[in-house]
């Protein structure tokens, strides 16, 4: 397989860095300090005596009622999400771990998950298999009993792609120190397709891509999509990451035919953000992304070459009690804020700008009979402006919903 | 239970009980210009739904059918709303400027529109060196059935090509060939084997079959079963859009409703009303209209309000773009009906794109840029006192 300079150099400074933090460090339980990379593994399993297969999984389920501009559907009930789980350790320092979604019923079966990891030390584990790309935090921590919302921010969902897997390999790391713990990820993955500016959507849309389920067995533009995240975790603190992931997503040739001008790219930077107030238990949550995309400029301004947007989630505890048989019961108010922009630039003839944008606000109340299970009742009121930034559409939307781990 | 469990459910049910209520309200009836036209029976409501989800919701993509070369990638790229157009979906037709020349510089399979956008890997098409062109923007499509209903009769009795009424506007009608697929309207007054065309900038479309199957083929790059040549090879490809899906989009089309009127009382408009009749705007932008016979009851025997002739009127050097379309000449327009010009912004992005091309951002500027058969009207205009200047475009945008 060809590796391009730069994806060697960037691999190379990976490697330098964390091999210039384990010399400083001491290895310490990494269940005390578990990051947004861990979520895959930091999860409930029923596990079985002298059994080397653990189980899990989560079911999402709620109702939505949805009034856009004055008009109604009525109510519906959806099935979102049934996960399966499966980990299993193969032997010493071999861990395996899948997770199958069915979204809808069975509308869409997708093995989101399945790698193989093997720990050579702390700081290297290899990783191969079908693996989520660590671009942000929402994508690799995304079991709906997390979150105190029903819908998933549209940052992690409309602009990035969620839940994003690929087949490919990589590295994976973490370093401590004092109360500090520093991650690290670098994978070679499958990448994007001409879908990404070929869809229903309209618009440039990443996630369009997860529509090609060739693309565990298929790298449609023949270079691998670099995927790469560092993080920064302070137990009091909280957590910071940054990410990349970029790659072609065309291909030049087929066939020894030209079939395209050139090679085109696209880049996504994510910066992700987690944090307790200890004072007041407020948890704060974010994540915002960037997105290059190189669209031709013959080709239609309805598809933008720059996208932007982020969430950031307030999650105020006002109750932790008994209640019932729950120890400890916790009831959260919180709110979260999206703003996507589809779109950002200026219109080629009119020089003004390029609309395509949402922004929304969901306040929430949770109840949390265990931290494992969460019923929901959101309310979600969203402003969303064409391409030509005519008048907002209006949307509100209740949500009762539950969530939990099995 | 706890009172905290109570309070979490009796919670949950106030707030579902409540939220018809904390919703956005409907914007007034008044203020948008899609919707269908009163009246139509539970059949034609299915019809027109789904001629709105296909010219609304379907977008094109190369797998069913996109290109290689387009304008837009759906129908609502150019028709937001169903309002008026914006320039960066703009068209660009080309053509002789002198209706004597018999060759007809064409592009492609035959083509007078350049197709200015291209899928990946392919180049778009530029208007051939040389040769006179006209950007348009997309006109508002709201009304269109009862424009459609209108007898020939009733057209050709606001004609006057040779001006014998001595009031400087000579209005004649657009007589072209009709395509084959065209079902011709029952009592029309043909020229020959010409009929009267009355859609388009130029009047250049028959019917809005016509006109509909133009704007996939020649915009999208969508082959139908009326027109099965693929505009980029030239060659007949299998139909990318069902007839059935052509159909309701010409119904959905036929069956919009006509924009509504606002602020009829405001005594500025009222005003503005008079100055508009005496001003002499109304000889061309004719305010009233009847239908006749439709099959679509609701389109029926209707009077109604559109503010057009439907006629072809010389606007003059400034508006003369030179290039002639059908036997269209090149300063010639077709009277662009004036209802619903006062939401053009709400489909316009916040700015008026007024005209032909979008030249103009007012009203007030669209008026001063009318020329030829206008001038004595665009004159009159300009004679006006401030305060009645202003009521004459408030009665404009009340439309």
């Amino acid at each position: 397989m060809y590796m391009s300079p730069k994806i060697c150099a960037v691999l190379f400074m990976v490697h330098i860095c964390v091999s210039t933090i384990s010399a400083q460090i001491k290895y310490k339980d990494s269940t005390k300090t578990s990051m947004n990379m861990d979520a895959v593994y930091d999860r409930p399993f029923l596990t079985f005596d002298k059994f080397p297969v653990n189980l899990g999984g989560y079911l999402e389920a709620n109702s939505i009622y949805s009034i856009e501009d004055g008009l109604s559907e009525g109510l519906s009930f959806q099935a979102r999400r049934l996960t399966l789980f499966v980990s299993a350790s193969i032997s010493k320092r071999i861990k395996f771990l899948t997770e199958l979604e069915f979204e809808n019923g069975t509308e869409e079966i997708a093995i989101e998950f399945a790698s193989m990891d093997i720990a050579l030390h702390p700081l290297l584990n290899l990783r191969g298999g079908i693996v989520l790309n660590p671009i942000g935090s929402f994508n690799q921590n995304h079991d709906g009993p997390k979150w105190e919302f029903v819908e998933r921010p549209d940052v992690s969902t409309n602009l990035l792609p969620a839940t994003f897997s690929n087949a490919g390999f990589g590295i994976y790391g973490k370093a401590y120190k004092g109360d500090w713990t520093l991650g690290y990820e670098a994978y070679l993955t499958n990448g994007f397709d001409t879908s990404i500016i070929n869809n229903e959507e309209e618009r440039t849309f990443l996630a369009a891509v997860k529509e090609n389920s060739a693309r565990f067995e298929d790298n449609f533009s023949g270079s691998p999509l670099l995927n790469g995240k560092l993080a920064i975790k302070h137990r009091k603190i909280g957590e910071l990451g940054i990410s990349y992931m970029g790659g072609a997503y065309n291909r030049k040739e087929i066939d020894g035919l030209q079939v395209d001008t050139g090679s085109r790219r696209v880049d996504v930077l994510a910066l992700d953000l987690n944090t307790t107030i200890n004072k007041t238990g407020t948890g704060l949550i974010g994540e915002m992304a960037y997105i290059w995309v190189d669209v031709p400029d013959t080709f239609t301004q309805q598809f933008g070459n720059q996208q932007a947007g982020f969430f950031v989630d307030i999650i105020q505890p006002v109750l932790k009690t008994k209640i019932l048989d729950w120890e400890e019961a916790i009831l959260n108010l919180s709110l979260r804020t999206d703003y996507v922009d589809y779109n950002i630039g200026k219109f080629a003839q009119t020089n003004t700008d390029i609309g395509d944008d949402l922004f929304a606000l969901t306040p929430a109340l949770s109840f949390r009979p265990s931290p494992q299970t969460v019923l929901r009742i959101n309310y979600r009121y969203q402003w969303q402006q064409d391409i030509l930034n005519n008048p907002a559409s209006r949307t509100a939307t209740w949500y009762f919903g539950i969530s939990t781990y099995f | 239970m706890s009172k905290i469990a109570f309070v979490f459910v009796g919670l949950s049910v106030f707030l579902f009980c409540g939220c018809e209520n904390l919703g956005p309200e409907e914007p007034m009836e008044f203020d948008l210009l899609d919707g269908p036209i009163d009246g139509l029976s539970i059949s034609e409501q299915k019809r027109f739904l789904a001629g709105d989800i296909a010219f609304n919701d379907d977008v094109f993509t190369v797998e069913n059918g996109l290109g290689p070369l387009f304008v837009g990638t759906s129908c609502v790229s150019c028709h937001s709303g169903d309002g008026k157009g914006h320039p960066f979906n703009q068209l660009i037709r080309f053509g002789n400027n002198d209706l004597d020349l018999s060759a007809m510089p064409t592009i492609g399979d035959g083509r007078n529109q350049i197709q200015n956008k291209a899928l990946p890997g392919f180049e778009p098409e530029t208007v051939p060196h040389g040769v006179p062109f006209s950007i348009l923007v997309a006109p508002a499509v709201t009304g269109l059935g009862l424009l459609d209903a209108v007898p020939d009769e009733e057209i050709m009795a606001l004609a006057d090509p040779m001006d014998e009424d001595g009031d400087g506007i000579s209005g004649r009608p657009h007589y072209n060939l009709t395509p084959e697929f065209t079902k011709i309207r029952e009592n029309s007054v043909p020229q020959g084997d010409n009929y009267i065309f009355r859609f388009g900038k130029k009047a250049n479309s028959y019917d809005l079959l016509h006109q509909t199957v133009g704007a996939y083929n020649q915009d999208i790059g969508i082959t139908s079963l009326f027109d099965p040549i693929d505009p980029f090879s030239g060659l007949e490809v299998d139909p990318e859009i069902s007839t059935k899906t052509l159909n309701d989009v010409v119904f959905y089309l036929k069956t919009l409703k006509a924009p509504i009127s606002r602020n009829q009382m405001d005594p500025d408009v009222i005003a503005g009303k008079e100055l508009f009749k005496s001003v002499q705007c109304a000889a061309c932008h004719t305010p009233t209209l009847t239908t006749g016979y439709s099959p679509i009851k609701s389109l029926s025997f209707k009077e109604f309000h559109p503010y057009t002739d439907l006629l072809l009127h010389d606007m003059g050097l400034g508006l003369d773009d030179g290039f002639t379309e059908g036997n269209v000449e090149t300063s010639e327009w077709r009277t662009p009906p004036l209802w619903g010009i006062g939401l053009s912004a709400n489909s316009q992005g916040g700015q008026m794109f007024l005209l032909h091309d979008g030249r103009a951002s007012s009203i007030e500027e669209a008026i001063e840029m009318h020329g030829g058969e206008a001038n004595n009207s665009k004159a009159r205009y300009i004679s006006l006192a401030p305060e009645e200047k202003s009521q004459l475009i408030k009665f404009i945008n009340s439309l």
